[in-house]
């Protein structure tokens, strides 16, 4: 090992497309048991949790308005990014797995690309109703998606999380690994550098307990997608979001799950659509 | 008092100054034109001659016999239009309710373990059932709840029985409803529904449980126990499995007991959104799932270019239909300024025919409110429109009945955003008219509220239909007519309006586990 001094990184937040610092000004050391402190990350405070959805308020309709086909591309995009950050994103996972974790990644990413424009086909469709009405059901996205992203799998975990509602036009607000944030903060440079609108995706690091409840109570958001979350948490996330009658969607999945090939099945997509039928007469 | 006559320029309530706060508008002469309130237009009785047996007393549902509640405590439902007491139905306490929810384990793994094919086939059995004893039943719904005869006859009891058909054909078809899952039942649903329609909220809510091969404990409305107990009857007779369906009677305690009972492993409410946002708070440290479909202040949108007689009977359909009494009601009405005082002036001569009173004639339009403190809730609305400054037009003069509760259909102008009546689900045959002069504004106010069930649309633009369809927050939109219902079309809100849908495919999904 070389005498030189290594310059420690703190990765900012990542809200509205910029890298702002947190407000509250607090910082977590990430550390690691061969190198000491690798880096510093920001501690997100309560007021940090309510910019970002406001970031992602004002990012959705627009993502909402584009067609299937260029979330798809933009999302494929994505892809290519992490891809070409491979070997930065095995070297921060630093897990035994960190290969297969990245693969595994890149492949969700590119599976999500391809449901934009194939859900609206496979749940949506049109209604024989005894009349004479056209009528059809179609997806769209519920709006803004607090996604809370499991400690483990720092980087299959977090995007498996956010990528159902991005999909679907939703945008999001996610709180990283508390326990390896780093590579979700590489993630948030990836997608910086992406076409992903800014907005679309904004991304925190901080504590699920300190925040889960303004996360709950917050009216802004309008449904939640949390992994990684004890009995405690999950039930303060489900009691807050009565208050505007959020969607809760807590996922108990675990371990090599988080590779199985149905995390990205339509029926994850699913709680974060709203389903719209109309009705129009049919007549001459 | 200030009268509008035709002659009167219409204001909107937007640009020009307020009306008075007490400004009310009646019927009165209008010599220029034809004068529809006058009784020329009246028709000769024609009350529906069908008497449905109803018993003195009935005892819940459970395990397929029909028991007393623990403790024998019962309560009167009563006839809305008469006041009178039609029978006493069994009050459920938490014990009738663990009876109930222990009956429904106990059918649940034979239940569900049954072909789907036999599954479906009683569930058609309970279909024809309705449909061979529809007149009975459509009788008892408009007596019990107050809803006019042709309504319970021609949409609520044939509506019920088609949710039934339609669900028992998906019974063995799920695993094609969802594709590479392995569908299963979630278990025991409890199920609460609202009085405002019995029997259509029991089938909505029953059928698609049964056919994904879950039990159920269900608990109709206190006002209107009496249909849901004829359903009872019918499971019975097609010799549907004991336990499959338990019905309890009661009011809100029954209701809490099955929310709260730990054997319950799904909720499904249908009702206020203030008891939605309880439950879902009650719920919320249990395994319990959830839907809920909660209340509404849905906007029905008119555009110059609609056609405007069929859009003003959409108007009707959308707000006075079954009295008010519905949760996708249209009762935020969007006319484009240009439209105002001809769209006005068409809604007041048709609120002028439509005949107010006896729910088994077969002539009425608008029938009985189900409940006093319905009445008083509307009446509240009413004054406090008044209060608030809105101009409200009762041009409806049909006579009323001396007993029963009764509440003309009206509708208010001058009507600004931020006044309760254009906020506040008033559950009544009352509809609060605003105007817009661009479709983005239409959209932006109809999209502000905390609700997001249903929305209309009239225009003759296709291209404009469908944008502003897109665009709006609700998960029904009925372009071009209003308040349709059909078992393959999916129900169900955005926003505070709940979560979940009834019908169709998407309706099945909360009955399963993938």
């Amino acid at each position: 090992m070389s005498d030189r001094l290594g310059v420690i990184k703190t990765y900012k937040l990542f809200i509205g497309g910029k890298f702002p610092r947190t407000e509250s000004g607090r910082s977590t050391r990430v550390t690691d048991p061969q190198r000491g402190v690798v880096a510093h990350v920001c501690h997100a405070s309560r007021k940090d949790v309510r910019d970002a959805v406001e970031a992602a308020r004002k990012a959705q309709p627009a993502w909402a308005g584009a067609t299937s086909y260029l979330r798809g591309q933009i999302l494929y995009r994505l892809a290519e990014m992490i891809e070409s950050r491979r070997a930065e994103f095995i070297e921060v996972l630093a897990s035994d797995d960190a290969d297969r974790e990245v693969d595994a990644s890149i492949d969700r990413v590119t599976s999500y690309a391809g449901w934009t424009d194939k859900f609206p086909q496979v749940w949506g469709g049109a209604n024989p109703v005894a009349g004479p009405y056209h009528n059809f059901t179609v997806p769209g996205p519920v709006g803004v998606v607090f996604a809370i992203a499991p400690d483990e799998r720092p980087l299959l975990g977090l995007l498996s999380m956010i990528l159902p509602p991005i999909a679907m036009g939703s945008s999001v607000v996610v709180l990283a690994s508390e326990t390896n944030p780093i590579p979700a903060m590489i993630l948030a440079e990836a997608i910086a550098t992406s076409d992903v609108p800014g907005g679309v995706v904004n991304i925190l690091t901080g504590f699920r307990a300190e925040l889960a409840e303004h996360i709950a109570g917050h009216r802004e958001i309008d449904a939640v997608h949390a992994a990684g979350v004890d009995a405690d948490q999950r039930r303060v996330l489900r009691e807050g979001a009565a208050e505007n009658l959020k969607r809760v969607t807590v996922r108990d999945t675990a371990g090599d799950a988080w590779y199985d090939a149905s995390c990205a099945s339509p029926w994850w997509i699913e709680p974060f659509v709203e389903s719209k039928t109309t009705w129009h007469p049919s007549a001459t | 008092m200030k009268r509008l006559v035709p002659a009167e320029p219409y204001n909107g309530g937007v640009t020009s100054a307020p009306p008075s706060p007490t400004t009310v508008i009646r019927p009165g002469p209008s010599p220029a034109r034809l004068d529809f309130a006058s009784g020329i237009f009246d028709y000769a009785p024609a009350p529906e001659s069908v008497r449905p047996e109803i018993a003195g007393s009935y005892g819940l549902f459970i395990g397929g016999t029909s028991v007393d509640a623990q403790g024998g405590k019962r309560f009167a439902t009563t006839n809305p239009a008469t006041g009178e007491t039609i029978s006493e139905v069994a009050e459920a306490s938490a014990a009738d309710v663990d009876r109930a929810v222990a009956a429904a384990r106990a059918a649940l793994p034979a239940w569900s373990a049954l072909p789907g094919i036999e599954r479906g086939k009683y569930l058609y059995r309970i279909a024809r059932r309705l449909q061979e004893r529809a007149r009975e039943i459509a009788v008892l719904e408009t007596i019990d709840g107050g809803k006019p005869i042709k309504e319970s006859r021609d949409v609520d009891i044939p509506l019920a029985a088609a949710h039934f058909f339609y669900h028992a054909g998906w019974a063995d078809k799920l695993a094609y409803a969802f594709p590479g899952t392995d569908p299963k039942p979630v278990g025991v649903c409890g199920q609460i529904i609202p009085w405002n329609f019995p029997l259509l909220m029991a089938a909505w809510k029953i059928a698609p449980a049964l056919a994904c091969g879950n039990t159920v404990v269900l608990k109709p409305a206190e006002t209107t126990p009496l249909t849901a107990l004829r359903l009872a009857e019918i499971c019975d007779e097609v010799g549907l499995p004991a336990g499959v369906v338990n019905i309890v009677t009661g009011a809100g305690a029954t209701g809490a007991a099955i929310v709260e009972h730990p054997g319950v492993d799904k909720i499904a409410f249908t009702g206020s959104t203030e008891v939605g946002k309880r439950i879902a708070k009650a719920v919320a440290g249990t395994d319990k799932t959830l839907t809920l479909e909660l209340g509404g202040k849905s906007a029905n949108i008119i555009f110059e270019d609609a056609s405007i007689d069929q859009a003003v009977e959409g108007i009707i359909e959308g707000i006075y239909f079954n009295q008010g009494h519905v949760c996708c009601a249209g009762s935020r009405l969007f006319v484009q300024e240009s439209i105002a005082d001809r769209v006005t002036a068409k809604l007041r001569d048709r609120l002028a025919t439509l005949r107010v009173g006896d729910p088994l004639d077969k002539n009425t339009d608008v029938g009985a409110i189900n409940s006093r403190a319905q009445l008083d809730t509307i009446e509240r609305y009413l004054r406090i429109g008044r209060d608030e400054g809105a101009t409200l037009h009762e041009v409806n003069g049909s006579a009323l009945p001396d007993a029963g509760n009764w509440c003309r259909p009206c509708f208010f102008t001058g009507v600004q955003p931020s006044h309760a009546i254009a906020r506040e689900e008033i559950f009544g045959p009352v509809l609060a008219v605003m105007t817009f002069r661009t479709p983005a504004e239409a959209i932006e106010r109809a999209n502000n509220t905390p609700y997001g069930l249903a929305a209309g649309v009239w225009t003759d633009k296709g291209s404009k239909i469908f944008e502003v369809a897109s665009k709006l927050d609700a998960g029904v939109v009925w372009l071009n007519t209003y308040n349709k219902f059909d078992p393959t079309s999916p129900f169900g809100g955005f926003k505070e309006s709940g979560f979940g849908r009834e019908g169709g495919r998407h309706g099945l999904r909360p009955y399963v586990r993938l």
